[in-house]
């Protein structure tokens, strides 16, 4: 920590949707280094907007012919049946509705779990305990999906089964919880609760670093005001954090959204012409986890544009996500310079 | 509602490393009172001892008394919100609430107080940004962010937040040292007026400044770098500029210092 008095680091570094220059300006002076570098610059960012198209091109150029085949409606059926392929019925709804509910579920605990750990971790913890804290929750991102797939399904989801046998005995009269016969491991609740320590590191890694930022300044100014440390929180720390964390919680989103292997391995797939249910204890398959259980039968055009199909819908799912949070954030620049 | 300040003996550290060393001195109520001294020597270190805004910074300690009026701020049955509450501070850089609105800037201590009711913050609202000489300018964009201020604007706003909970001492840490001469004249006639409520503290580097402002002058010294920063003496403003007790004040005003 720098001077009291003087001006402080802090005091200049911007925001993380401050100040900083996210577009160029006039400083290039035209000489070899500067347009050497410029052009790498500009061609990485080219490229990377030509793989975006690429893919959104090729999706659709796979899609379409499907899409326009489909004897049912695209969105509103819960049919899938795709092996005739002069009678191709396939719809997505079922796939958006599990996709859609597991992510609510690893959203609504992930994010405040993880603010109130990143909290923790630059506001209260000392120091000999929040590096190791913070630390732990980092390698917690490193570990692979596929184990939290199968520590899920073997060692959380026995022990889970009594919590859901729970919900479905005194809270069964709400839809929401009404029984469907699915084991407690292998339902959408339950991988929404899998996804959720998953993306528990993401959020939480990036909330400590916007938190961690919040100027001096700004802290003192509430202190000073007579604030206790929790007031100090509410009216510097988490406005200051509040476009990081909504960041934060968009990325986990996407992880979320986006996850195969482990909602594969451990949400139970249902049969054919099952009924219709609201039921989170319900199993049922998001779009990634319905292509991966089929993939091995891309084998017509057809039938992988099906699938593709699907996948086509994921993408712009997240694409919407991202960019109503890049809206919610540029509503709130005003306010944060 | 202003307060006598006593200190004595007071001792300010950094973990184990001492700023400052034996001050002694009183603060008089209704008056405004300059500290001056070269850079380094421990001005705004005290003056943060002063409403308990020292102990924030990790291995910040205190050793002695101050009293405000009969209450030792560092007895241990005292909460130091509650003295924060009591002994309000400006700071060097104006700091507003960035989120927040200029209404809010100046609301947040009431609301911190649990003071509710619309009226009620209206009338405060208005009444601190009088106080600070700022309605006129902003009494259209109440609604508007207070960092779209000027920077003598935000540091108006910012006394105004500050006298909005009815201090009864206010501590400025060079209130004037981001301004423009205009907005810098704006504060120091505020200062004028606020003194018949409040008992004001004021760190400046701008001995002109001192002179105008200020009825009694601390002069603050340290022998050398590392060394602890002391309290020389404090007196009447009049006294300290013309006629000073110490050479090394005579030194530091006329300008031949080190
Ligand atoms: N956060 C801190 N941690 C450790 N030492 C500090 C800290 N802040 C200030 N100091 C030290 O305390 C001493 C007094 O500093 P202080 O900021 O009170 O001086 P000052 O008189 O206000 O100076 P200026 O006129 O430049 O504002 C200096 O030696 C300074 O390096
Ligand atoms: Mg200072």
């Amino acid at each position: 920590m720098s001077s009291v008095t003087g001006v402080s680091l802090a005091d200049e570094t911007p925001g993380p949707h401050g100040s900083a220059p996210l577009s160029g300006d006039g400083a290039g002076t035209g000489r070899l280094g500067d347009r050497l570098f410029g052009g790498a610059a500009k061609g990485a960012g080219i490229f990377v907007i030509a793989l975006v198209t690429l893919v959104g091109v090729f999706l659709l150029w796979q899609a379409i012919p499907a899409i326009a085949n489909d004897k049912a409606s695209f969105l509103t059926s819960r049919e899938w049946s795709v092996n005739d392929s002069n009678n191709l019925r396939f719809g997505i709804v079922e796939l958006l509705w599990t996709t859609v509910t597991a992510s609510a579920i690893a959203m609504l605990i992930a994010v405040p779990v993880g603010v109130a750990v990143a909290l923790f971790i630059t506001q209260y913890a000392p120091t000999w305990l929040s590096r190791p804290a913070a630390s732990l929750i980092d390698l917690l991102a490193a570990v692979p999906s596929i184990v939290f797939g199968i520590w899920g399904l073997r060692t959380f989801g026995p022990v889970f089964e009594p919590v859901q046998n729970f919900l479905r005995d005194h809270l069964g009269w709400i839809p929401l919880f009404s029984d469907a016969n699915i084991s407690g491991g292998s339902t959408i609740l339950f991988v929404g609760i899998v996804l959720a320590i998953m993306v528990l590191p993401i959020v939480t890694a990036l909330s400590r670093e916007v938190f961690a930022q919040t100027p001096i300044t700004h802290r003192e100014g509430a202190l000073a005001l007579g604030a206790t440390k929790w007031e100090m929180i509410r009216i510097s720390v988490l406005p200051f954090g509040k476009p990081g964390v909504i960041s934060a919680a968009m990325l986990g989103l996407g992880r979320a959204l986006g996850e195969t292997i482990a909602v594969t391995i451990i949400l139970s797939t249902l049969p054919d012409g099952a009924k219709w249910t609201f039921s989170l204890l319900n199993g049922g398959e998001t779009f990634a986890s319905r292509i991966a259980n089929n993939a091995a039968e891309f084998d017509t055009p057809q039938k992988a544009g099906a699938f593709i199909a699907a996948g086509l819908v994921l993408f712009i799912l997240t694409f919407v996500v991202n960019a109503i949070a890049r809206i919610v954030i540029d509503r709130r620049k005003a306010f944060s310079e | 509602m202003a307060k006598r300040i006593d200190v004595s003996d007071l001792n300010v550290y950094y973990s184990a490393f001492k700023a400052v060393e034996g001050v002694t001195m009183t603060v008089e109520p209704r008056s405004v009172t300059a500290f001056i001294g070269p850079s380094g020597c421990g001005k705004s270190t005290f003056l943060r001892t002063l409403n308990r805004m020292h102990e924030v910074i990790p291995g910040g300690r205190v050793e002695g008394k101050v009293m405000l009026d009969d209450q030792d701020l560092y007895d241990s049955g005292v909460d130091p919100v509650a003295v924060r509450r009591t002994v309000g501070m400006v700071f060097q850089r104006p700091n507003p609430f960035p989120t927040m609105s200029i209404y809010d800037n100046v609301a947040a201590g009431l609301k911190l107080n649990g003071v509710k009711g619309k009226k009620r913050l209206d009338e405060v609202v208005e009444k601190s940004l009088q106080g600070a000489n700022l309605w006129n300018e902003v009494k259209d964009r109440l609604s508007k962010p207070g960092a779209g201020l000027s920077g003598g604007q935000q540091q108006r706003l910012c006394i105004a937040r500050a006298i909005a909970v009815e201090p009864q001492v206010l501590l400025m840490d060079e209130p004037c040292s981001a301004l423009d001469p205009i907005s810098t004249l704006a504060i120091e006639d505020l200062i004028g007026e606020l003194k018949s409520k409040y008992t004001i503290v004021i760190v400046t580097h701008n001995m002109q400044q001192a002179a105008r402002v200020s009825d009694r002058t601390a002069f603050f010294n340290l022998a050398a770098t590392g060394k602890p920063g002391k309290l020389i003496e404090i007196d009447d403003t009049q006294r300290i500029f013309n006629n000073p007790g110490v050479k090394a004040t005579e030194d530091y005003i006329s300008g031949r210092f080190g």
